[in-house]
């Protein structure tokens, strides 16, 4: 009764991801518990907080990886684990185990191109805007993706996510093990997907400064349980920093 | 120091994935490791007395086949031993003296199984020499120059293994012995017979091959104490890349994309590329068995086995091929279904090639060749299916870029593949045995073929089925492959 309350309050905005009552259990531990969480469509939502606050297993429920424990998480009105139509729509890019080692950096694209019924020609072209980006160490480079450094696979992954624009974008750590030019490169790409009102953006940092600079809304996790939800504004830097103060 | 890396040796072995698995699981690697070891051991003693039966003097016949023995040896060595340098890395860092650290990694490797179980056929059949009245300081200094030469083997193995070509190498050069034999041409053992021999004739001859053994022992210290850097000898050679397109498979739609990963995925793997040599060596398996009239029952077994290679080697690893980036797969748009197909329809395609190929068998017979058809038709119809549904519950993951680790590995060691082989061998030497005992032979091949056109005709209920099994085990498989690091 009151989740349905809720929803027809937000009809003005369509609701991207809810989240129900979601949780989970290892061995009696709970690493995440998020009662009610909506992430309305367009939105550019950073997740942040410290190690073990249960971003990745988040993250991980969003793309039916673990089961929950209990409750369930939809995504445009789909629910992840018991349909596995979101697929069609959702990007994701959590860590290396998203790359095929032994195929090129071309040869990866071509693959996800075609699992998006994008064909080859379609992607030469999405990935001529991502030539900067790709600053000449990706392309062309007579290397397989295992041979590559961390932060070149990363680059590979972050884009592959990006193929036959998908509605939802999911990326874990996506700032990790860049350097600092690819990192401002990543912050614009990001915040160009955030201006698509087609397009949800999720993300996750350790880095404070950096979800603030690309996201409309951060939520903070600790042990599992949300603590803030926080819309972006001026202040926010400050408050979290705060709150992340020992 | 040398106590630490006996405590990291002994928590490597009791926590590898399968070992820890369960008590069953360690009873049955133990009961199995007892009975190699007492085949060994029995062929040890035995091959002495069978020998003599046969007229033959025991140490001169083993000596004559000694040479390809020790060939064989290093051409199995270099397929599937596997070298232990990657292990090195946490320690380099670590307050270790360099020279002990190499040290450590090459006499690892001397404790390897691939020299144990020559200890295994070599020591009970010294001890028979000995008690048959030959001369004990003579097979002594025998006995130690052959394990100077195994030991040579586990030494050239590590110098060579980076290498791929070595092993057509030494291929080529065995079956062009053999063949040189076969005809009388040219008799190698001739030359190398005398040789072995005289390690037990000549007092000090033995002293050679143990010298030989030191320098070389020496060398491959230098050789890894020289390397021992993240970017020479530790690092993991990177290929040179090419782009493949492929794109004739296009007209597959979703199927071609995945077939034409999987093409790939065979290319360019060490571990791969050994389901396709295993293929290939399966094709002469039916040699064991026909031409021998006692084998009647069992002519079906090659049949199964000449055009199966492919499918029990590499089907039975499905997913697991995939296990690196299963998470990317069960992310990204792929309808489960045609996951699976391609992975039949590779398995078909091969099988399909497998069986023209093994067409020589004509020479035997139209009948025997029949066999093998049948033996196909079986393992498109009803192994594949068996072999992709047992690929549920295989949760192993696979390290692509080592090579060979299915058997040589104690870590890729798996009892619940070698335990699903068995209904895949067993139902159809069931069927063609009962249609002996019910009619003729006729009856025993229709029987098989039957139950292999029935499985092709209800595929695709089979597929509802398998995709079922893969569905609810995603969550336990996602998280075993998970574990491999």
């Amino acid at each position: 009764m009151l989740i349905e309350s809720r929803i027809t309050n937000l009809k003005s905005t369509i609701t991207m991801i809810q989240v129900h009552q979601i949780s989970k259990k290892y061995n009696q531990t709970t690493v995440l518990n998020i009662d009610y969480l909506e992430i309305p469509k367009g939105q550019s939502f950073g997740l942040v907080g410290n190690n073990g606050a249960g971003k990745t297993t988040f993250f991980s429920l969003l793309l039916d990886l673990i089961q929950p424990s209990t409750g369930h998480i939809t995504s445009n009105a789909i629910q992840i684990n018991t349909n596995e139509n979101w697929k069609s729509f959702t990007g994701s890019f959590l860590d290396e185990s998203f790359l095929i080692g032994y195929l090129t950096p071309e040869e990866y694209f071509y693959f996800v191109g075609d699992l998006r019924h994008q064909n080859k020609a379609d992607i030469d072209v999405f990935l001529m805007q991502y030539a900067e980006f790709f600053d000449g160490e990706i392309l062309n480079n007579k290397k397989y993706l295992r041979d590559l450094s961390k932060g070149n696979q990363k680059k590979v992954g972050i884009i592959a996510t990006l193929i036959g624009n998908p509605e939802v974008v999911i990326l874990d750590e996506p700032f990790a093990n860049l350097d600092p030019t690819t990192v401002n490169r990543l912050k614009k790409i990001i915040k160009e997907l955030a201006e698509n009102p087609n397009c949800t953006v999720l993300v996750s940092s350790h880095d404070l400064q950096h979800t603030v600079e690309v996201c409309d809304r951060i939520v903070v996790l600790s042990r599992g349980q949300i603590v803030r939800d926080i819309q972006t504004s001026e202040e926010t830097l400050q408050e979290l920093e705060s709150f992340f103060a020992l | 120091m040398i106590k630490k890396f006996i405590y990291l040796e002994n928590k490597a072995f009791l926590r590898s994935a399968s070992f820890g698995a369960n008590l069953v699981m360690k009873i049955i690697i133990g009961l199995l490791m007892l009975y190699f070891s007492m085949i060994f051991i029995g062929m040890g003693i035995g091959v002495f007395y069978i020998l003599k039966k046969m007229n033959l003097e025991p140490l001169s016949i083993i000596n004559k086949f000694l040479i390809y023995y020790l060939l064989f040896d290093l051409i199995v060595r270099l397929l599937l031993q596997a070298i232990p340098v990657l292990n090195i890395k946490p320690l380099l860092v670590l307050p270790f003296k360099k020279n002990t650290i190499v040290h450590y990694a090459l006499g690892k490797t001397s404790l390897s199984f691939f020299n144990i179980i020559h200890a295994l056929f070599f020591i009970p059949f010294s001890i028979v020499l000995v008690s048959e009245g030959y001369n004990v300081t003579g097979v002594i200094f025998w006995h130690l120059a052959i394990f100077s030469l195994v030991y040579i083997n586990n030494f050239l193995n590590i110098i060579l293994s980076n290498i791929d070509k070595f092993f057509i190498f030494f291929i080529a050069l065995i079956v062009g012995l053999g063949a040189a034999q076969y005809y009388n041409l040219f008799d190698i053992t001739s030359f190398t017979a005398p040789v072995f021999q005289n390690f037990y004739e000549l007092k000090g001859l033995f002293l050679v091959p143990v010298l030989l053994l030191l320098l070389l022992y020496g060398f491959t210290f230098k050789y890894f104490r020289k390397n021992l850097f993240l970017d020479t000898g530790l690092s993991q050679k990177a290929d040179v890349a090419t782009t493949e397109n492929l794109s004739w498979l296009n007209q597959f739609g979703s199927l071609g994309t995945f077939l034409k990963n999987d093409i790939k995925l065979i290319k360019r793997n060490k571990r791969s590329k050994m389901t396709i040599i295993m293929s290939v060596v399966f094709l002469f398996y039916g040699f064991l068995f026909f031409g021998n009239p006692f084998h009647l029952y069992v002519n079906i077994l090659a049949g199964i086995f000449v055009s199966g290679g492919f499918l029990f080697v590499f089907g039975q690893f499905v997913p697991s091929w995939d296990s690196s980036y299963y998470q990317l797969m069960m992310t990204q748009n792929i309808p489960y279904r045609g996951y699976i197909m391609s992975k039949w329809w590779l398995i078909v395609i091969v099988t399909f090639i497998s069986t023209l190929l093994a067409s020589f068998y004509l020479f035997f017979g139209w009948e025997t060749y029949l066999i093998i058809v049948i033996g196909a038709i079986y393992n498109i119809g009803v192994n594949s299916h068996l072999v992709l549904l047992g690929g549920a519950f295989t949760k192993t993951p696979i390290d692509l870029n080592s090579a060979g680790g299915a058997f040589g590995d104690k870590k890729a060691f798996n009892i619940n593949a070698m335990l699903l082989a068995i209904p895949k061998v067993a139902l159809p030497v069931a069927l063609y045995a009962g249609g002996f005992y019910l009619g003729d032979k006729t009856l025993a091949l229709s029987l098989v073929g039957g139950a292999g056109v029935l499985g092709f005709i209800f595929r695709n209920k089979v597929f509802s089925i398998i995709e079922k099994k893969y569905k609810s085990e995603k969550y336990s498989t996602i998280s075993a492959y998970k574990q491999k690091n």
